[in-house]
Parts: C-alpha cells; sequence; structure tokens
C-alpha cells in the first residue's frame, strides 16, 4: 500500500486486467479523483528495428507484419512502399486497389475491436460480445483473402501476394451488407443509450489546441476536429482515385472518439464496396529485386489508430541499413497524463482505451536523461563499475580476461 | 442529436431477441471452426519436385525450415523438416520455391505435448 | 422438534438453498451467455468452479488479520442461510416464522456486505481497500431504499413477519398492486446489494481488479462465492414473498411457484446486468438519493394513508 500525504497512489500496471498489454500508471488518488498521472512505458521492448537491420528485406516484410496485433497491413503497407519507392517499382492498379481492400477490413476489425474494448472498460459486456461477434466475419474474410485472420500477408514488394476470387468478391458483399446493418445499430445505440453517453462523454477531454500540443493523431485528433487523415490529406496509393469521406467530431472527448470511429467503419463499408466494384483486371503484382538501391525514405500511411510513419534507409544491399516505425500510438502517448487527471478513478481504464493504445508497437528503446539520478557511462568506467560490484559480494572477476568489445 | 428521452438498457430488445437465435459461438472441440481452404497452416513438401536451391532456407524468417539431401547430386533423396515452434506461418517459403514443391494446408491442429514433437518431417 | 431440525438442515432449508444457489448460478450464467449471443456454460460449471477452488491452495496476506480472513466466509454464509429460514418456501409458511422476522432478514442480509468490506479491509491491499471502500459508500447508498421498498409491503400488511405478509397479500391479491413501484426499487437494490452490473463498481475488474476479493484465494474464495450465491437466492425469495404473493392453497404447488417466481426474477435481474454498462460511483449515489429513496419515501407514505384509508 503506497500513502503519501494522505493521498493514495494506486498503480495501474504493469499487470492489470485492464490493460492489454503491460504498461504501468502510477494514479494519485484524491478520493476517486485522479490528481496526478505518470505514465511508463517501455516493458515491451522487443529491438524489432535491430532485428529487421540484421535480415534481408524480405524477411523484414513479416517482422514488420507482427509490429502490431491488430493494425499489420498498415505496417507492411507502409514498408512495402518504403522499399517500391526505393526499388521505382510501379505496382498494378489492381494490387493496389486489394491493398486498399485489405486496408480497410482492418480498419472495420481493429475499430470494432477498440469499440469492443471500450464497451468492456466500461462494464458494458454485452455490447463487448457482440461488437467481437460482428468482428468475426470480418475476420473470417480476412482469413479467406489472405490466409490467416491477423497477419493477412497480403502484401508483398511489387504488388500482393493473393489476388481475389470473384466469389470471394461476392462473399465480401453480403458481409458488408449485414456489417452496416450492426453498424447503423451501433451508431444509433452510441447515440441515444444514456448508460453510454453518461460514461463517455465529458470524459479524457483534448482541445484543438492540446492536440496540436501533444501532437495527437487519428481519432483523437479527428474526435476534436483536426482532420489529419493522412488517406485524405495525402492520398497514396488507391486512394488517388478514390476519395475519402473524412469524418471529424467537436466533442473533444472519449464519447467524440467513439462517434469519429462509429462513423469511420460506415464510410470503411462505403469504400469497400467502392473499391470492389471498381476492382480492375490485370497483375497483382511485379518482380521486385531482392537488393535496395541505396537512399532513405519516409512514409506516412493511415493506419486505424492513426498515421503511421515509416523511415527505412538502404545503402544497396539486401539488408536494410536503418529501420525506423513510428506507430501511431507513439504520437498518442503524450497527451495521457494530461488527459487523466482530473477525472475520476473510474473513468481511467476507458481514457487509457480512448486512444487506443498499442503498447507494444511503441516501445523501442530506453531513453537515459539526467533526471532522476541516471548517469552516463563510458564503457571502461561501467565494468569498473562492474567489477567494484562482484568485490563488495566477495567475487574477484578482475582476473576474468573478456574480450575487446568494438567501441563506438 | 436526438433529444429524446431514453432509458438505460436500449440494449434488452437484442438481448431477448438472442436468448432464442443461435448462438455465435461452438462449444470448440466439438464444433466446426470452419477454416478457409486457403488458409496458411502447416506446411506441405512434395519432395520428387524438390531441386534442392534451399531459397525457402534462405528467405525464412525465423529459420524454421531445414531442406536436406540424404542421396547424391544425380540420385536426390530430398527431405524438408519443419520446426512448428519456430514456424510463422507467413508461407515465404511457399512464395519463394521456384518450383512449387512447398504449399500451406488448413491443418491447424499442431498443438503437441512436448517440445521435441514439434519438429516433424515434411 | 426433530422434523423441524430436518426442515432447517435439509429441505426447504440449507441444503436445498445450496442446491438452488448452484442452479441460480447456472441459469444466471446460461442466460446471460444466450443474452449475449454465446453458448455459456454446461450445467455442473458452477459446481466445477466450487470444487476446484475447494482444492486449490489457500494463501492469507502476511499482513492481514489471519483469524478474520478465515472466519469471514464462514459467517458470510451463515448469515445468509439464517435468513432463508424465515422466507417462506414450502407452503405459506417459514420454517420459523414470527413477528419481525422481516427486520432481521435484512439486517441478516446486509451482513454479508459488510463481511465484503472486512474482507477487503483486511486483506491490507490497495485494490482491496478501494474495493472495500466502494462496497461500503455502496450500502450506505442503496440499503435506505431497499429497507423502505421491503417495508412498504409490511405497512400495508400491518405486519412484520413475511409469513403474515404473504397470507395477507394472499388473500388480497389485488392490494398487491400498489407496491409495485416499491417492486422495481427491491429489484434495483437488490441488484446493488448482489454487486451485479450495473452497480457492480465495487468489484469492477477493469479499475480495481475485482476489489474486495482480490486476495482472497482457495476454499475461503469458494465460500465468499457461494455465500453471494446465496444471498442472490435469499433476496430472490424475499421479494418473491413480499410482492410477488400468487399461492394455490397445495404446499407442492406453492413451491413450483416459488421456483417458477424466484427464476423469473432472477432472469429480470439478469437482462438488467446484461444491457446496461457499469455506473460510476458518484452516478450510482445520484442515482440511489435523488431517485431510488424519494420514489421508496412516496411509497411508504402511500401505503401508510392506504392503511387508514381502507381501514384495516
Amino acid at each position: 500500500m503506497s500513502e503519501r500525504d494522505g493521498k493514495f497512489v494506486l498503480p495501474i500496471g504493469p499487470q492489470h486486467p485492464s490493460l492489454k498489454e503491460p504498461c504501468s500508471f502510477k494514479i494519485t488518488l484524491d478520493g476517486e479523483v485522479v490528481e496526478k498521472a505518470v505514465v511508463e512505458i517501455g516493458y515491451n521492448h522487443r529491438g524489432l528495428e535491430k532485428a529487421c537491420e540484421s535480415r534481408t528485406f524480405v524477411q523484414d516484410l513479416y517482422i514488420i507484419e507482427r509490429v502490431c496485433g491488430i493494425c499489420s497491413h498498415a505496417h507492411t503497407s507502409a514498408f512495402c512502399r518504403c522499399v517500391e519507392e526505393m526499388c521505382g517499382l510501379l505496382v498494378p492498379r489492381r494490387a493496389e486497389y486489394i491493398r486498399g481492400i485489405v486496408g480497410e477490413l482492418e480498419r472495420l476489425h481493429s475499430h470494432l475491436l477498440w469499440l469492443g474494448v471500450a464497451a468492456h472498460e466500461i462494464g458494458f459486456d454485452t455490447l463487448f460480445m457482440y461488437t467481437w461477434r460482428d468482428r468475426e466475419r470480418v475476420l473470417d474474410m480476412l482469413a479467406a483473402i489472405g490466409g490467416n485472420r491477423i497477419n493477412y500477408g497480403v502484401n508483398t514488394f511489387g504488388g500482393v501476394r493473393r489476388d481475389l476470387e470473384p466469389e470471394l468478391i461476392a462473399e465480401i458483399g453480403r458481409v458488408m451488407d449485414a456489417l452496416e446493418e450492426k453498424l447503423k445499430y451501433y451508431f444509433e445505440l452510441a447515440l441515444v443509450e444514456p448508460a453510454l453517453i453518461g460514461r463517455l462523454s465529458g470524459i479524457g477531454i483534448l482541445r484543438p489546441e492540446d492536440v496540436r500540443r501533444f501532437s495527437a493523431v487519428g481519432p483523437v485528433a479527428r474526435a476534436a476536429g483536426i482532420m489529419d487523415d493522412t488517406r485524405i490529406i495525402e492520398p497514396y496509393g488507391v486512394f488517388r482515385e478514390i476519395a475519402v469521406n473524412g469524418v471529424t467530431d467537436d466533442h473533444c472527448d472519449v464519447y467524440g472518439r467513439t462517434i469519429v470511429r462509429v462513423k469511420e467503419m460506415l464510410e470503411s463499408v462505403r469504400l469497400i464496396r467502392v473499391m470492389l466494384r471498381e476492382l480492375p483486371d490485370g497483375p497483382i503484382s511485379v518482380k521486385a529485386p531482392r537488393r535496395v538501391p541505396a537512399g532513405e525514405i519516409l512514409i506516412r500511411v493511415e493506419a486505424p489508430r492513426g498515421e503511421d510513419i515509416h523511415y527505412v534507409r538502404s545503402t544497396g544491399g539486401d539488408m536494410p541499413d536503418r529501420v525506423r516505425v513510428r506507430a501511431p500510438t507513439e504520437a498518442n502517448w503524450h497527451g495521457m497524463s494530461y488527459m487523466l487527471e482530473g477525472f475520476h478513478l473510474a473513468d481511467v481504464p476507458i481514457i487509457i482505451a480512448a486512444i487506443d493504445p498499442c503498447y507494444s508497437c511503441t516501445d523501442r528503446a530506453v531513453r537515459l536523461t539526467d533526471a532522476g539520478g541516471s548517469s552516463l557511462h563510458a564503457w571502461e568506467e561501467l565494468r569498473r563499475l562492474g567489477i567494484e560490484r562482484y568485490q563488495s559480494l566477495g567475487i574477484d572477476p578482475s582476473g576474468i580476461r573478456l574480450r575487446e568489445f568494438p567501441r563506438g | 442529436m436526438k433529444k429524446k428521452l431514453h432509458l438505460p438498457g436500449e440494449l434488452a430488445g437484442q438481448a431477448i431477441r438472442n436468448v432464442f437465435a443461435k448462438p455465435a459461438t461452438i462449444d470448440y472441440p466439438h464444433g466446426d471452426p470452419s477454416i478457409p481452404a486457403n488458409y496458411r497452416g502447416r506446411l506441405v513438401y512434395d519432395a520428387p519436385r524438390c531441386i534442392n536451391c534451399l531459397m525457402c532456407m534462405r528467405d525464412c524468417p525465423s529459420k524454421a525450415i531445414r531442406i536436406e539431401n540424404r542421396g547424391t547430386k544425380e540420385n536426390p533423396d530430398m527431405h524438408a523438416y519443419l520446426n512448428v515452434a519456430r514456424c510463422i506461418f507467413c508461407c515465404q517459403c511457399v512464395d519463394s520455391c521456384p518450383k512449387k514443391c512447398l504449399s500451406a494446408s488448413n491443418d491447424i491442429l499442431l498443438a503437441r505435448l512436448s517440445r521435441d514433437e514439434l519438429s516433424v518431417e515434411l | 422438534m426433530l422434523l423441524d431440525i430436518l426442515k432447517i438442515l435439509l429441505f426447504p432449508g440449507f441444503a436445498f438453498l445450496a442446491a438452488y444457489a448452484f442452479l441460480l448460478e447456472y441459469v444466471d450464467r446460461k442466460a446471460y451467455a444466450r443474452m449475449q449471443n454465446r453458448v455459456g456454460p454446461p450445467w455442473y460449471q458452477p459446481l466445477a468452479d466450487f470444487f476446484k477452488l475447494l482444492g486449490k491452495k489457500v494463501i492469507i496476506p502476511r499482513n492481514a488479520g489471519k483469524r478474520t480472513f478465515a472466519a469471514l466466509p464462514v459467517v458470510s454464509l451463515a448469515a445468509v442461510a439464517t435468513a432463508y429460514v424465515s422466507v417462506p418456501v414450502w407452503g405459506r409458511a417459514a420454517i420459523v416464522g414470527y413477528e419481525g422476522d422481516l427486520v432481521v432478514v435484512l439486517y441478516l442480509l446486509s451482513i454479508p456486505t459488510i463481511c465484503l468490506f472486512l474482507a477487503g479491509f483486511s486483506s491490507h491491499d490497495v485494490y482491496t481497500i478501494m474495493g472495500a471502500f466502494r462496497t461500503l459508500t455502496q450500502m450506505f447508498a442503496y440499503e435506505v431504499p431497499l429497507f423502505i421498498a421491503f417495508l412498504s409491503p409490511a405497512v400495508l400488511a400491518g405486519t412484520w413477519s413475511i409469513t403474515g405478509i404473504l397470507a395477507f397479500y394472499a388473500d388480497r391479491p389485488l392490494l398487491a398492486l400498489v407496491n409495485l413501484p416499491a417492486f422495481f426499487i427491491a429489484l434495483l437494490s437488490a441488484q446493488s446489494k448482489l454487486e451485479r452490473a450495473p452497480f457492480d463498481a465495487p468489484e469492477a475488474e477493469t479499475e480495481i481488479v475485482g476489489g474486495a476479493l482480490v486476495e482472497y484465494s482457495g476454499r475461503y474464495l469458494a465460500f465468499m462465492h457461494a455465500s453471494a450465491m446465496c444471498e442472490l437466492a435469499v433476496v430472490t425469495s424475499a421479494i418473491a414473498a413480499l410482492f410477488l404473493p400468487v399461492l394455490t392453497g397445495f404446499a407442492a404447488a406453492d413451491f413450483a411457484l416459488y421456483l417458477i417466481k424466484t427464476l423469473a426474477l432472477l432472469l429480470l435481474l439478469t437482462l438488467l446486468r446484461a444491457s446496461v454498462a457499469r455506473i460510476r460511483m458518484d452516478q450510482m449515489l445520484n442515482f440511489c438519493w435523488m431517485v431510488m429513496t424519494p420514489m421508496a419515501i412516496i411509497q411508504i407514505v402511500v401505503n401508510l394513508f392506504l392503511r387508514g384509508g381502507l381501514g384495516l
């Protein structure tokens, strides 16, 4: 139990039922009201950028696909576009359309998942079960297209790996019809159900100026009326041909984020219908070289959670020199403490969930700062400190000869 | 937005209707999980067509597959070994194979009782 | 005398209560699952859960009061079981009925809640203490409307014995309709007493990880759960006796009616649980003090005047 000046410090995480991945929040409570919130991320560092740098581009595609358990297609789309731009490949139109269809199906499944998680956080388990039931239909479609429910593996350099058969196109159309009906019901529910409105509105407020200050992206920014949809402000792929109707809202709170997501799902259904109707014939991929010409590139793609940025640098070999993945959640973390402070403890899970956090996509490396007594050590000094520590424990490691490590 | 007064529990109608509807879930080991035919499950290997180019081994992101020629160059005896515990089912090997001797099946029942049993010959 | 003891111990007493609680838990979980379009658990699931927990290791936190920790589940279960013997199940009379047993039952039903608070408080964990305080806050909010709602039929009937109230309304079924608002208040406050959605903030797993019972394990947890389920059985039985006075005069038929009434009440509570979101503590307090309590007071005042007016 931690008490300080009569205030309760409640640790949420690293293990907590409302967190789907490890992450730590130190919530200082004044009664039931959050006085101060400290966000500590970094439990999920997987070293994936380094792993990418030590494998070939083809192998990296599958690491990048596993950056996120939900928006796997957005990440591979960004990575593939990086490589395609550097190699100067022209992706066939049919492939761009299939990428677009899978991307929008992914947005549907991600937002339905979010709606379910949000409902669960506010103790609305029936809505949670309903949205996840409907999400299963989308996942079945994705499995039928790509061969897996989550890591569809549709993208490859120069196009897509699997074609859409006519029966599958008809099946997707049928699923969209069924889903649209359900989505309209959820939209109606979000507009009138007092249990939802009472729990979601007025909490986790992030106004437009705060969005700019914390550089929030995705539905969090769009709920504050800031249109930052990459598909609209910087169209790529199929969205150069098919216009997206942007969705914004002016509630600035968790309720606004819910409305934005539900409306975006309806827009995704419309886009999938248009893309299926106008799906051009032709090849689905062009041959990509194994070696990527030297150069560097930065690509933006709209993932379901917001803008996803990939940076790739190549030195002309078959392995990248540097890969940087900035998942959308990384941009949304900065405003989290601000969003939490001043609201009730009961609202903490839903405010955290409202940015649709993806912890492991975000965690990159440990940052050393001068604050809090941490310090930077040179290699020799670190080694000396280590030897002293072991000597203080009664072990003398100074006789052990270590291989000289390369510096720099 | 509508200003009509609504009582909480809009979902009650759906809930009552669902009591009499067929459940969306199945009683797992007994029901039919309906795996699509082109699912990326366990790999299938067609040894006679293999030319021992080892492209699959080279492209495998997780170093799960191993191709071995037990015979001679003129009289090959090809074997493929898969470590199912390492395999991430991306099926890049299927795409990389120039002779299409690897393919994916929709067999997803891959759980075994020990780690050793997960290393299988295809 | 021996027959009475057998009645208390076996049927319709403690043994029946335990069996019926398991049945109610199964019906609750199955109906909840079907409302959510799921398959739901098999019939033996509550029993399997109970026996599995019995076989699990018990871990008592180092700085918890060991005796209190171990005694609370027993006290809680005992209080609920004692309350049950004053509720009519077989026929129209309870096993032990006496003038004033309604108040005794209400107080006995408060004991599990207090046990839950003490369980959370004695566990000395940040989540259990949050859960314990929420349990207590919620108790102060619903206890007043619950008491008033339960007492208003008694005021009209002019007796403070559950058996007597049942007999009074069974002879004048139309008068029971007067208590309809109190019936709904009783249902809602029963839902918050049992800490089920939308009033499950004291055990909100997404906020405080399950509340007061976080540190409980093994057979103590099993008995805590069992006492909660028995409490559900007793509360629905009491509501059925007070507000749904439909009797035939034949003991076996009345027992069948009792089963139907309690199952219907349970399904109502399950439907309520399935169709709303959890409300915050402040919303809960507002709802109890601003809506339920005034309505309950109006009900009891109406009943007082009605009693005077009808000259009963």
